[in-house]
């Protein structure tokens, strides 16, 4: 085996343990950590099923985004879809066969690269050209965009450039899936592009991607509104209570 | 008339630019060891205050999902940079929400978190220092826990959490705010927010009947501490004496009357304010809410009605059930509590009340919205009850009613300026430039439609509204109670208003 391919076996071991590892143990402790009241943001929906509707406004046409700012809304919906589509496009390095719908979503995965591109360029450049995003920014918000822009244009680079061996790279997954190891064409392009993949997937449980996850665990979002009728009470406060008994 | 540059009222609304450091003077006066102590908060600053604020801090990320999940998720977007009444009122970038939030969550970062440990310049991550806890002292008393960030934030982060989560850090750290503290250790001492005492209340509400009686001929009366009672009304100690929430309190006797049942107000429970809220402390904010339920199986009241006052209604529709509940001993058929507004509006759609609306010809009136009552709790059992429920009884009441731009009321309403423990003098130029884009809603609607007063279901915002008026070139008794336009408009069986509509005048 080549040192490039040992290096990114390596990499990309570690990087699944740190991103799973680390998302999960996020997730678990979003999801123990009491909410002591009741703080949807009213209007809410009386009903669970709302709450559950609601939620899928927010994280599939984002809402309430939209009613705060068309501009980055539009970047910010670009960039969210093309990633989305991206991403189920890459489904193919991974899955053998490739799964049916996956070979359905290839056309528009090509242009979904453009639409991703063209949104993070539309919120780059927010953060310099608005004042007020410009004084709120810090340099992980413009590294996590150089991060991401990274990858889109050495992911196109391959796709309209210097093609790469694409039979081969997913040889190289699939081997990672089973544990044994194949070699990964030794293309810039593609090692950059998997670079830089490997810093998204270490940074991502420990930055404000943790955004993903947390949208669905914010009480302003995921409460209903039915204070009057059941009560609501955190472990800590019964014991506060208690101790006062 | 101020110390301080008041804004000008523009045609349209505009984004103002960046200024940095405009509003960085702006601090209300810090508690004295007297009004802390009460409060179980330590009297002064602490030697050790940076461990103190630190564990802090951590206690609260254990006991609050809403802290942790909104520190850790923002992605600086800027949706929310636009949203805040107190940036637009006062260019101070420190004043748009992330920003605020910003404050605490560079200290956050640098304690709690693997990016903040290792490479605080990358995230923006600060020590906490001096400097920092000016900082929270200053920009943390320059929110109005209104929420309106919330509704723009695709994540719903909520600034009014993280002020609550950073007064409450600065009260165990012994750096508390006078306004509201002083205020918590007088209802813990009295009953109420302005130490009024049980003689001086039955005084007042004795006066009051008297001035019905005059006004109408009919003998309406006002209960104090009267048990077996139906109905126990709690609502904000301004109602007693201040205008024009006095107007409404005398509309809310009438409406009982007519309604014919039995009510009370408690001398125990004289005060639906509840300023621990505002401190983001659990502890006080039960405490204060606990003499309500008191009250309640003291007097054997068999209801609970809560008179007009927004963050008091959030306590009461969103966490009263969990602070002082469960309320199994009172009347299942009807909400508990419920509020005034919804009792008068469900008399109304069973026709019960009367009601001659040129009574108020001589207004022209338009509605706030006040952010607790918009934005944290509900009325009615429907979603958006709270917009619709105050509109109607208004127009039961009057003729001319006009609503303003739609980007300023219902969720999207904008604060008085007043709201979130800040209405205090020392907070003066605060409130005023706060109060700014309601100003320049208001101004158009005045232009527009001819609308003459404003109308408000929170004790804060009369008052406020009341104070700030002038500033804006209006006059202050243009704002008054939605219950006021009632008590104006409501025909008394009996009265001499009803006899002189059935032409039975002499
Ligand atoms: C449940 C899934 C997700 C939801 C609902 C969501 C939603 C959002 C929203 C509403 C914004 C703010 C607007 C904007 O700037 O676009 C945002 C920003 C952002 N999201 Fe996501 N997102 C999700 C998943 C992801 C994932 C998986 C990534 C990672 C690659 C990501 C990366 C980003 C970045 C980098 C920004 C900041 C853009 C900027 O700098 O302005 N998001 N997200
Ligand atoms: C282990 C994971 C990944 C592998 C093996 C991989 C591999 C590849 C390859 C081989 C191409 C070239 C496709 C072609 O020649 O047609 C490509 C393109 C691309 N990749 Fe990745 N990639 C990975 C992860 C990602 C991630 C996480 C993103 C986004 C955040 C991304 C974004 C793109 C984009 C935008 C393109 C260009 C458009 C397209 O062909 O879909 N990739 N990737
Ligand atoms: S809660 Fe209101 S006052 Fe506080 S930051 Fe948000 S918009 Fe401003
Ligand atoms: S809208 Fe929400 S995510 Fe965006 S900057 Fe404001 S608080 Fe952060």
């Amino acid at each position: 085996m080549s040192l490039v391919t040992t290096l990114y076996v390596g990499l990309f071991y570690l990087a699944t343990l740190v991103l799973v590892v680390g998302l999960t143990l996020r997730i678990v402790k979003y999801a123990k950590t009491p909410a002591p009241l009741k703080i949807p943001t009213m209007p809410a929906p009386l009903t669970e099923a709302g709450v559950a509707r609601r939620m899928f406004r927010e994280v599939v046409f984002f809402e309430s985004l939209f009613r705060a700012s068309k501009w980055t809304w539009i970047f910010g919906w670009l960039f969210h879809f093309g990633l989305l589509l991206v991403l189920l496009r890459h489904l193919r390095y991974f899955t053998e066969p490739v799964w049916f719908w996956v070979n359905w979503i290839q056309p528009f995965g090509k242009y979904a690269a453009f639409a991703m591109l063209a949104g993070l360029l539309g919120l780059w450049a927010r953060r310099f050209l608005v004042d007020r995003v410009r004084y709120i920014s810090t340099p992980s918000d413009h590294l996590m965009l150089a991060l991401l822009v990274g990858i889109a244009l050495s992911g196109l680079g391959m796709a309209y450039l210097v093609h790469t061996d694409i039979v081969a790279v997913k040889g190289f997954f699939l081997g990672l899936m089973y544990f044994s190891p194949q070699p990964l064409p030794a293309d810039p392009l593609l090692l950059v592009h998997l670079g830089l993949v490997v810093a998204l997937m270490l940074v991502f449980p420990f930055s404000k991607l943790l955004h993903a996850p947390g949208v669905f665990f914010s009480p302003t979002r995921n409460q209903n509104d039915n204070s009057r009728e059941r009560r609501h009470i955190a472990g800590w406060a019964e014991q506060l209570e208690a101790g006062e008994r | 008339m101020a110390d301080f540059d008041v804004p000008e009222l523009k045609e349209y609304p505009i984004i103002p630019k960046l200024k940095e450091g405009t509003m960085a003077h702006s601090a209300p006066y810090i508690a004295a060891s007297k009004f802390q102590e009460p409060l179980g908060f330590p009297g002064e600053l602490v030697d050790n205050w940076k461990e103190v604020a630190i564990d802090k801090m951590g206690d609260l990320l254990g006991k609050y999902r809403s802290l942790q999940v909104f520190l850790d998720s923002c992605v600086h977007c800027g949706a929310c940079t636009d949203k805040c009444h107190y940036y637009l009122g006062t260019s101070d970038p420190k004043n748009m929400p992330v920003a605020r939030q910003e404050l605490l969550r560079k200290v956050y970062r640098r304690y709690f978190t693997f990016a903040g440990k290792y490479f605080p310049k990358l995230v923006g991550a600060t020590d906490l220092t001096e400097d920092v806890l000016d900082d929270w002292y200053s920009y943390f008393h320059q929110c109005s826990q209104c929420r309106r960030c919330s509704v723009f934030c695709p994540y719903g982060i909520d600034t009014a959490e993280i002020s609550m989560a950073a007064r409450e850090i600065m009260d165990a750290v012994g750096k508390g705010q006078k306004y509201c503290n002083e205020i918590i250790a007088k209802v813990f001492v009295i009953g109420n927010n302005l130490g009024l005492p049980e003689p001086a209340l039955a005084d007042t509400l004795e006066g009051l009947e008297e001035d019905i009686e005059e006004d109408t001929g009919v003998k309406v009366r006002l209960p104090l501490d009267e048990k077996g009672a139906d109905i126990l009304l709690v609502t904000p100690s301004a109602d007693f004496f201040a205008e024009p929430h006095v107007d409404g309190l005398m509309g809310y006797a009438k409406v009982f009357h007519e309604a014919g049942v039995s009510w009370t107000i408690s001398s125990k429970a004289s005060e639906a304010a509840n300023f621990g809220m505002f401190i983001g402390s659990y502890e006080n904010m039960r405490k204060i809410a606990l003499r309500i339920r008191e009250a309640a199986l003291e007097l054997g009241v068999k209801r609970i009605v809560f008179g007009e006052c927004g963050h008091a209604w959030r306590v009461a529709y969103s966490f009263l059930n969990t602070l002082a509940g469960p309320f199994d001993f009172l009347d299942p058929r009807y909400p508990v509590p419920q509020h005034i507004c919804e009792f008068t509006y469900d008399l109304i759609q069973e026709n019960k009340l009367r009601f001659n609306k040129s009574e108020n010809d001589h207004m022209r009136v338009t509605f706030h919205d006040s952010c607790n009552v918009a934005r944290a709790s509900g009325m009615g059992k429907m979603e958006g009850g709270q917009f619709i429920i105050p509109r109607e009884v208004i127009k039961a009441s009057c003729n001319h009613f006009f609503d303003m731009e739609p980007d300023s009321i219902h969720d999207s309403t904008f604060c008085c300026g007043g709201g979130g423990g800040l209405l205090t003098d020392d907070l003066m130029e605060l409130r005023v430039k706060g109060a700014l884009p309601r100003m320049e809603a208001l101004k158009r609607v005045v232009e527009e439609n001819g609308v003459t007063n404003l109308a408000a279901i929170c004790a804060i915002c009369k008052s406020q509204f009341a104070k700030v008026l002038p500033y804006y070139g209006f006059t202050m008794d243009q704002i008054v109670s939605v219950h006021q336009l009632v008590s104006s408009a409501i025909v008394l069986k009996g009265s001499e208003q009803e006899a002189e509509l059935d032409g039975k005048t002499e």
